[in-house]
This record gives C-alpha cells, sequence and structure tokens, in this order.
C-alpha cells in the first residue's frame, strides 16, 4: 500500500465520504444524490460498471473505500454526460466519476492493467511533452501498451485503419520526427509544474501528513 | 472586411496530418463562403479532452484552457473564441465556468499562468461553430448561398454528445436536437427525422481503450441509418466522425454486417452545396468516400 493512501486511510479512518469531499474533485456533491438511479439507466456502457453511478454514491456514503476506489467501474465513463443532464438533483455526475478514477491513480489503488486507465494516462504524458497531442506517437503507445507482442498483434489487426487514415492524410509518419508542438513548450511546462505544485500542496493539506 | 470575426480554438486532431485535418479543409471553405474570419488563437495547446483526467489533477487540467483563454484575451482581444471540435469547446466552456465559481482555484490558476507570462481575466465567450452557424450566421443567409442543393440525398444528423451535451445549442433539447437536421434541409438535402441514434455515444475516447465496447455502440449509430434509408451521415465532432467511419470493416468483420456508409463533416455538406470544389469540400479525407457528395462537387 503507497504511503499517501496508508496517510488517507489512518486520516478519513471513519469516513470514506468526508475522504471523497475534501479531495475528490467536485466529491462534496456526493451528499446531495437521491438515489434515483437515472444515471446508472442512462449510462452507454451502463452493463459493463461493477457498480453505476448511483451505487458508487451510496458506496462511498456507506464507507466502502475499497470497493469503490479498486472499482474498474470509473473507468468506463466515455464522457458523454448523459447522466449529467438528466441528473433530477443536477450533480456533475461525470466530473465525479473522473475525479475518483483521478484519485485511486494518485493513491496507487486504481486496478491494474485496466486499459482506459492506462491510456488515458498515455494521453496525459503524450501531451505533457510537446503542449500538443501526437496522434501517432499517441496510437502506438496504446498498440504497445502490454507489451511488444502484444503490440505487433494489435498493430497488425489495425494495419488497414492505418493505411486508411495515411491514404487521406489524416496520419503522417512524419510526427514520429518531432510532430506538432507549441512553440513556448518551456513556459508550458513551467505552468503546468507550478499547476501541479499547488495542486500537491492542497492534496498535503487534505492529507495532514 | 469580413462580417464575423472570431478568434479560432482548432484543435490537436485538426492539425495537418492528424485524424480530423479534413474538417479543417471544410471548415475554412465554408467559412470564406459565409464570410466568417477565423484568426487562430496564436500557439493554442491541447485542452486535454475527456480522457486527461487518469494523469492530470484538476488544477493542471484546468490550466491548460486557461492559457488557451489567456492567450486569446491577449492577441485577439474582444473576439469570441469559437472551437469546431466538442471537446476542445466543452473543455474550454467547462474551464472558463470552473474558475468563474471558484475564486480559489482562478487565483491558481493565474499563478500558474504567471509561469508562461500570462494573465487570464476570463471573461470571453466561448463558441461552437455550430452556435455561430445557428446563432449568428442564420439558416436564411446558409440557404441564400447554396448553388447546388442536396436534391435526393439521405442524411442522417448524427449530434452525438459532446457538441450536445452538457451545453449544447441554446433552444435545442438534449434528448433530439434538430439543429443538424434543420441544416441539412436548408442544404436541399434529406433529413431523416425519425434517426433514433442522434445521441448516441460513439464511445469518444474508449474506442481506443474500450474497442469491443464501442464498436457495439457504433453499430448501432450505423445500422440505424441503413433503417432508415441513409446515404450518409453527418456530424458535427471529430471524435464521432472518425470512430464511426474508420471502424467499419472491424464492424463487419465481428457481426457480419455489410457497412460502407459514408460519414461527413456538417462544414463538408456546405462546402459542397455552395459549389466549391470536391478538394476544398476535403472529400479527398473520406476513408468511406462519399459518392455521391463527389459527383456533386464535379
Amino acid at each position: 500500500m503507497s504511503e499517501i493512501n496508508q496517510a488517507m486511510v489512518e486520516k478519513y479512518r471513519n469516513s470514506f465520504l468526508k475522504e471523497v469531499e475534501a479531495n475528490v474533485e467536485e466529491g462534496d456533491w456526493v451528499k446531495m444524490c437521491m438515489q434515483c438511479g437515472v444515471c446508472s439507466g442512462s449510462c452507454p456502457l451502463g452493463k459493463f460498471w461493477d457498480h453505476p453511478p448511483q451505487e458508487i454514491f451510496m458506496m462511498i456514503r456507506a464507507g466502502k473505500r475499497d470497493e469503490v476506489l479498486q472499482s474498474d467501474s470509473m473507468w468506463m465513463c466515455t464522457s458523454c454526460y448523459n447522466c449529467i443532464v438528466r441528473c433530477p438533483r443536477a450533480l456533475p455526475i461525470t466530473h465525479i466519476m473522473h475525479g475518483l478514477a483521478h484519485y485511486a491513480k494518485r493513491l496507487g489503488i486504481a486496478p491494474k492493467n485496466q486499459p482506459t486507465a492506462k491510456f488515458a494516462q498515455l494521453f496525459w504524458d503524450n501531451l505533457m511533452k510537446k503542449g500538443r497531442v501526437n496522434e501517432l506517437k499517441l496510437g502506438l503507445s496504446l498498440y504497445f501498451m502490454n507489451g511488444f507482442s502484444e503490440g505487433i498483434k494489435t498493430s497488425l489487426k489495425m494495419k488497414d485503419i492505418g493505411l486508411g487514415m495515411l491514404k487521406t492524410k489524416r496520419m503522417s509518419p512524419m510526427e514520429m520526427l518531432g510532430g506538432h508542438a507549441v512553440k513556448d513548450v518551456g513556459g508550458f511546462q513551467k505552468m503546468i509544474k507550478k499547476a501541479q505544485e499547488l495542486e500537491d500542496a492542497r492534496v498535503a493539506q487534505h492529507g495532514g501528513k | 472586411m469580413a462580417k464575423l470575426e472570431y478568434s479560432f480554438y482548432p484543435g490537436c486532431s485538426s492539425q495537418k496530418g492528424a485524424s480530423s485535418s479534413n474538417y479543417l479543409v471544410s471548415v475554412q471553405t465554408m467559412c470564406q463562403e459565409l464570410d466568417i474570419q477565423l484568426n487562430e488563437i496564436p500557439d493554442w495547446n491541447c485542452c486535454a479532452a475527456s480522457i486527461g483526467y487518469a494523469g492530470g489533477g484538476e488544477l493542471p487540467r484546468l490550466a491548460l484552457s486557461a492559457r488557451n483563454i489567456a492567450l486569446s484575451e491577449q492577441h485577439n482581444p474582444g473576439q469570441e473564441i469559437v472551437a469546431t471540435c466538442a471537446a476542445c469547446w466543452l473543455s474550454t466552456r467547462e474551464t472558463q465556468e470552473r474558475l468563474r465559481e471558484d475564486q480559489g482555484l482562478l487565483a491558481e490558476a493565474n499563478q500558474a499562468l504567471a509561469e508562461a507570462g500570462l494573465k487570464l481575466k476570463n471573461e470571453t465567450p466561448i463558441k461552437h461553430m455550430c452556435e455561430v452557424l445557428v446563432e449568428e450566421v442564420g439558416y436564411d443567409t446558409i440557404k441564400s448561398k447554396v448553388k447546388k442543393p442536396l436534391e435526393g440525398i439521405k442524411i442522417a444528423g448524427y449530434v452525438g454528445c459532446q457538441t450536445n451535451r452538457p451545453f449544447g445549442i441554446s433552444g435545442e433539447s438534449y434528448e433530439n436536437p434538430k439543429y443538424l437536421d434543420k441544416l441539412v434541409d436548408t442544404l436541399g438535402g434529406d433529413s431523416l427525422q425519425g434517426y433514433e441514434k442522434k445521441v448516441q455515444c460513439c464511445g469518444g475516447a474508449l474506442a481506443f481503450s474500450e474497442p469491443e465496447k464501442s464498436q457495439e455502440m457504433i453499430k448501432g449509430i450505423i445500422e440505424a441509418a441503413y433503417d432508415h434509408g441513409a446515404d450518409m451521415i453527418v456530424t458535427p465532432c471529430p471524435v464521432c466522425q472518425m470512430n464511426v467511419e474508420v471502424y467499419q470493416d472491424q464492424i463487419n468483420a465481428t457481426y457480419g454486417t455489410k457497412f460502407k456508409m459514408p460519414v461527413v463533416y456538417y462544414s463538408t455538406l456546405m462546402s459542397v452545396a455552395f459549389g466549391r470544389s470536391a478538394k476544398e469540400a476535403a472529400l479527398d479525407g473520406q476513408v468511406i468516400p462519399a459518392k455521391k457528395l463527389e459527383a456533386l462537387a464535379k
């Protein structure tokens, strides 16, 4: 168990709801859920969630910390915003799911080998390098995220799609060499570094260690 | 001078050699015809879309869009920001709202921006190109520019998710937005009013990480278009366009279907209807050729 996770367990020993309110993006909305279930019924990938959003909200209030944070569920969110616009209490459900997923990742207890958790991290790392997404490198890193031999298999499976994109000039091999970037990469990275420091300071304040 | 002028946020996927570079080409053509001048935000960065959340916490993510708004306010003062990509528009607007609601976060965002020599006033309205078309340009003006009506072409209007929720176009419903159908009719085409998958999710970024689950949804989107006799699908979203167009062979292999449904941008439809060439309408960017539009654009 990671040190930060241990610290959080100590601090919020009896209240997972308080922990979520303090540490999860838009987490202070969780207590507003009235358990109507419209979110769960509106989710396009709902049938694949171990615990749909309505359940997640009640589990948070019931203190089921491990079951929530180690769950595969939040990583099934496609960001379609159906739940947000239909929620009778206007909870920002999509953002809460993203927030829970991010918090689990930060604590190091998100499910291992969860494909969306991996892809989402690759996406972030990709854009952090130069300020703009390099689609070619992102695609290749996705294909190879489960190792080399798996990567070759996926690449072969995706070959025709790649060729279609190449032919229509919607993919460019030139992106391997440098590729698109912001001009002020230095300023961009300093800005992100500062934002991360401020965010970390807030986390540390809530974590109490 | 152009009639309308905006500060333009094109987004990563519209860049040269990227997955929706064809969208940008057709948008530029469309804007020439409608006398809209787009002034690119200098040195804009990625918005992190809605999949950046694993690695990026709240403030680092908000800082990304804050930088774009700040750059726009500095270099294109007084101009409203327009985005063509659903995710770009959504992230930028969300950031603006979050930083308006939370002054503490705004102060922190400005601390981060100061590292890049920028300051956010956060006063600039942020619009989607479809809002500009519907609310600023208007159907009547669009109709007056049509030289080659899309006669007899049946087009399923697939609005998707993020152009529609949570913000959407003012006055439209989340469950059954009608502006895309109205646009098709305005261009002389046949909209398919009963197309029931118009706001169905295509999987978004999960088409990459959960291909089977996403392709099951994409199959439904295409199947419903065929059920209504569609010649093609039109969409305003780069992720929708790519997801619904490029996986059709894989879906055919999995489900034994024979899909070959073109998926085009509204801007491609408009460029063709306005009498511009196939190249200017970016029809050469179709992985599945839109033959009825090619015939018209000749």
